[in-house]
């Protein structure tokens, strides 16, 4: 039972954790897909950026969190996500939108948001410097730990408090992005933007708008799987960064275009990867009487942890091989 | 008679390709007239440029004597200026019922906070918009695809359904680009009938571009004749039809 426990907690959490990150993120990518029809490369900064809004807050107002009773940057949060969308708006407006109007081709705003990738990551580095800092300022990161009401059950499951709140956020975000897609006019707006952006505008829909809304929403995501990150490890500048190709790679897993594809893509590549570096041998450790020696020392993880980040390439290679649209057949929301 | 659509000295090139030159036109209100002219003669870019989806050179495009040059076209929608597309546009992942009901404008739930605040008001409005939808789709005879994908259509129901979104609203003029292209005989009728009943009993006023010459001398007058980027000859169909100019440009010299 111990060996379940350990498993639960290093697969089942864990995974779910990086699947809602990931989760998250491959939404706002999804989404400014399917909208302006090019990959936003600098999705992960705009995480870093909201991270980074939430710590400055914290460090505002160190004690706000106390009154009710959660972490600081989480009552900070909306706030954080108010203004990384301005900023996602912001760039829209500055960068990309005298592009579009020129009509280039997708590649060019690709490598203008790359462009942009490099810009907020230095900008984000001068003020907040190199190292890394944690979110909790004059907080303890809450743990919670479930013991199982068994015996010789010795491990509890381990939880913390930022992870909580991460799964409950996330459920949040699917089901608010469900109901907005589907009911409401302008959700529908964007669902007919994407799916045809001509006949939008000759049905009377202001396409600026809905790119401005599109923004809104992909920078509101990006702060909430930013700071999340950062609450359940520490921020550093470049910590979203690196999770921007696993983004993709759930994105394009889930059909790039489609959000519900973008989540269910998010939880595959975080489930991948924290199945392929765990150590199966562990759960055979109660069998051992009956199995050779070897099998039960042996180290039996698929890959090191060092290689997780191959991981998502593997299931993105086999993914444009066997069902190159993605899981859901991507393209349009 | 007063033109709704003043088209004044409009010119458009393509790189070095002038496509549009010098060309003024007037659509009188109420009237269905007829736009026709040799393939490149240049009708499809002049529709674009005054349905606001393609940016002209130098001119002016007034409706109703407002100046609405280089407007986008969702503003024009909203003024009452609609067009339909050469190739028919739709949007594929909805269905042909959602199609039609994404078209009328101002709707309440438009506004996200009405959905919340105002429920009652989004779902009455919902369910009006939705019974004039279905009396379009009858009105347009695809009642029984009416829950299809709109992308699985046919080409012919797609130019019908494009015909149905001008009329979820309540429209001033509406630029109907090839709209009998694709479409069968038996159809065709209805169309005819459902574009003359619109111009008599709603007071649409019609820019057609059509190359089926029947339909053009049942439904229009008067014919524009457009060729080279300019206007060629204007006037009743029988007149055009025995100008040997046109003739000349449709077939070459004899």
């Amino acid at each position: 039972m111990n060996e379940l426990v350990f498993f639960i907690n290093n697969v089942v959490i864990a995974g779910s954790v990086t699947g809602s990150i990931y989760a998250i993120g491959a939404i706002g990518v999804t989404l400014i897909f399917s909208i302006m029809r090019f990959a936003h490369f600098a999705h992960a900064d705009m995480m870093t950026f909201g991270a980074f809004m939430a710590l400055l807050l914290t460090a505002i107002f160190p004690g706000a969190g106390a009154l009710v009773g959660l972490p600081t940057a989480i009552v900070m949060l909306p706030l954080a996500m108010l203004l990384t969308s301005a900023l996602a708006v912001g760039i829209d407006r500055a960068f990309y939108k005298p592009l579009r109007a020129h009509g280039v081709k997708p590649i060019v705003m690709v490598i203008g948001s790359l462009g942009v990738t490099l810009m907020l990551q230095g900008l984000i580095r001068l003020f907040s410097g190199t190292g890394g800092q944690s979110l909790y300022i004059d907080e303890r990161k809450e743990i919670f730990r479930l013991a199982l009401p068994f015996e010789n059950v010795r491990a509890p499951i381990v939880v913390t408090e930022p992870q909580v709140i991460l799964f409950v956020l996330t459920v949040v975000c699917v089901l608010g992005l469900h109901v907005f897609l589907s009911r409401s006019r302008l959700g529908k707006a964007m669902r007919a933007m994407s799916d045809n952006p001509d006949l939008a505008r000759a049905s009377g829909i202001n396409t600026n708008t809905i790119v401005a809304v599109t923004w809104v929403i992909a920078g509101g995501l990006a702060a909430i799987a930013g700071t999340l990150l950062s609450l359940d490890v520490t921020f550093k500048p470049d910590l979203s960064f690196f999770l921007l190709l696993p983004i993709f790679a759930a994105a394009i897993v889930g059909g790039v275009g489609h959000p519900y594809g973008a989540i269910a893509g998010g939880f595959v590549v975080g489930f991948a990867e924290t199945l392929a570096v765990f150590n199966w041998s562990i759960l055979l450790r109660p069998f051992g009487d009956s199995l050779p020696e070897w099998l039960v020392q042996a180290n039996l993880a698929f890959v090191g942890t060092e290689y997780k980040i191959v991981v998502p390439f593997f299931i993105l290679v086999a993914i444009l091989i066997w069902r190159p649209t993605g899981i859901f057949k991507g393209k349009v929301i | 008679m007063t033109a709704i659509i003043d088209v004044r000295h409009v010119n458009k090139a393509f790189g070095g390709l002038r496509v549009i030159n010098d060309c003024s036109i007037q659509v009188e209100a109420g009237s269905i007239t007829g736009l026709i002219g040799p393939n490149g003669a240049g009708k499809s870019t002049l529709f674009n440029i005054i349905a606001g989806s393609l940016p002209l050179d130098s001119g002016q495009v007034l409706l109703d004597g407002e100046d609405i040059t280089n407007r986008p076209a969702n503003e024009l929608f909203h003024k009452g200026l609609l067009r339909t597309f050469q190739i028919a546009h739709e949007f594929s992942q909805m269905t042909a019922l959602e199609n039609l009901m994404m078209v009328p404008p101002a709707q309440a739930g438009e506004n996200l906070f009405n959905t919340w605040l105002k429920p009652t008001r989004v779902r009455e409005q919902d369910a009006e918009v939705r019974r004039r939808a279905l009396e379009v789709i009858d009105f347009i005879g695809l009642h029984h695809v009416r829950n299809e994908l709109a992308g699985n259509l046919s080409g012919g129901q797609k130019k019908l359904l494009e015909l149905g979104r001008t009329m979820m609203t309540d429209a001033r003029v509406v630029l109907l680009d090839e709209i009998a292209a694709g479409v069968n005989r038996t159809l065709l009728g209805d169309l005819v009938g459902n574009i003359e009943r619109l111009n008599r009993e709603m007071g649409y006023t019609f820019l057609v571009i059509e190359h089926d010459m029947e339909m053009i001398a049942r439904l229009c007058d008067p014919v524009i004749v457009l060729a080279q980027g300019s206007v060629m000859v204007q006037g009743a169909i029988e007149d055009i039809q025995n100008n040997p100019e046109v003739i000349e440009a449709y077939f070459g010299t004899a």
